[in-house]
């Protein structure tokens, strides 16, 4: 190996690239494509961290559809409304005053208010303990299983299992939906964020049965019903639904429960 | 008439996909439509085309005189390189709807390791600049024939009844290897 070998590859290599590189950047005056301003904007602003929260394949997908007007400014779940309102300006229009959304998931009973049936060994996951007797150990077989399906899909470091069940923290939600889709019950809603009632819990049962199983699930007395002054309650599969449109926050609901449910 | 043999040989007896497993990411990445698998059959056929000829050209006029033959492999793959990046700037300016539809699949034709494998085959086994843009040219073809077929069996794969732990990609890996099991018949045609 000689200086006159490793100069002699250097130059080669470099002339290449050299020659490549005049060529390419030919070759982008000669096939240059109108690049939409407002998208470039757009595509600024936005996270970069391509998630998919948004339902597009990633940030540049979102700022060709917000550009395009096929979707909404406040589409990007990350940014939140700082994001929105400079997507908005770019837009020309305004952010609007969207509710903020948060992940919920409606169970309460964690390992104080419910007990184990027996001793699970198998693998530690909720997908998997379905299939196990009784649907796993937990008393309540319609409730969280606590093995963090949810936890492991949020990128955010929004949910914690605490005393066996999932739990969201809202500030750090950003309403991806991720845990939604990764729950096997289904258990994780979206509702408005800082809403003082949720209902937590999902178990169709009536009386007796929930008691036994659980000192605070819902026994189904439809009493949350009666007193919700917005009727924004309704019974769906055996159990109380809110239905956020119609919820003026005003609490009633939670104050008159008789199993202290909703939370 | 010895190209045509060859060009035979490269598209069908040894098809690049189907018996050489090269180029398996794309073959069984953008199959889901026969339209954008034949959109990235031509993709690949040009950029294989081409690239088999500059880099054939570059390997006998500068390489070889210049007794640097040890450089082959990063030269080659910076001639692919600006090539894909070329047809995506091709294609985006004139076939939008292809550009959408290839996506991810389209700069990673750089990394299509059919491309730079023939690239190699062309060295290791000798062939002068023309012998080895054919060559290039009919393994884009075999390429091209194969990721046709599979697109439009999974077309119509989707109507049956697949068996529900084999939905999905595992039939799709099936479906691939008894291709290949059909092309070793033509192996008879040497």
């Amino acid at each position: 190996m000689t200086v006159s070998s490793i100069l002699a590859a250097t130059l080669m290599v470099g002339g290449v690239g050299l020659f490549v590189g005049i060529f390419l950047s030919f070759a982008s005056k000669a096939f240059a494509v109108p690049v939409d301003e407002k998208e470039q904007a757009i595509a600024e602003v936005l996270p970069g961290a391509n998630c998919g929260g948004c339902g597009f394949s990633g940030c540049a997908a979102l700022a060709a559809a917000i550009a395009a007007g096929n979707a909404p400014v406040n589409s990007c779940v990350v940014g939140q409304k700082p994001v929105a309102d400079k997507i908005a300006e770019i837009m020309g229009t305004s952010a609007g005053s969207d509710q903020r959304k948060v992940a919920f998931v409606r169970c309460v009973g964690d390992c104080e208010r419910t007990t184990e049936n027996y001793v699970y060994t198998g693998p530690k996951s909720c997908a998997a303990v379905k299939f196990a007797p009784t649907g796993g150990p937990k008393s309540c077989r319609f409730g969280c299983t606590g093995f963090g399906e949810c936890v492991q899909a949020c990128e955010f470091g929004a949910l914690s299992i605490q005393k066996g069940i999932a739990h969201v923290d809202e500030d750090l939600c950003v309403d991806c939906k991720k845990c939604m889709a990764a729950c096997p019950k289904g258990l994780i809603i979206e509702v408005p964020y800082h809403y003082v009632s949720h209902i937590g819990c999902v178990n169709p049962e009536k009386g007796k049965p929930v008691m036994n199983n659980c000192k605070i699930g819902c026994i189904s007395c439809q009493k949350c019903v009666k007193t919700c002054p917005q009727q924004a309650i309704e019974m769906v599969g055996g159990f109380p639904v809110i239905d956020y449109a119609k919820c003026s926050n005003c609490g009633e609901c939670k104050a008159n429960c008789p199993r202290k449910c909703i939370v | 008439m010895t190209l045509l043999l060859l060009a035979v040989n490269a598209c069908l007896i040894n098809n690049v996909v189907l018996s050489q497993f090269l180029g398996i990411c794309s073959f069984l990445g953008v199959s889901k439509k026969p339209d954008t698998a034949a959109g990235m059959g031509m993709a690949l056929t040009f950029v294989l085309t081409l690239s088999s000829l500059v880099c054939g050209i570059l390997y006998h006029v500068l390489l070889v005189p210049l007794g640097l033959e040890y450089l082959k492999t990063i030269v080659f793959i910076l001639i692919v390189a600006a090539l894909v990046q070329f047809v995506e700037m091709f294609l985006k300016k004139f076939a939008k709807a292809l550009y959408d539809a290839l996506g991810i699949y389209l700069p990673l034709i750089t990394t299509n390791c059919a491309v730079l494998g023939v690239a190699l085959i062309n060295v290791q086994k000798d062939y002068s600049i023309l012998t080895g843009t054919v060559y290039g040219f009919a393994t884009a073809l075999g390429y091209t024939i194969a990721i046709i077929i599979l697109a439009n069996i999974r077309e119509k794969m989707v109507n049956n009844d697949v068996p529900a732990s084999f939905r999905g990609f595992p039939i799709v890996m099936i479906t691939a290897a008894l291709m290949s099991i059909a092309f070793f018949g033509f192996s008879a045609l040497k």
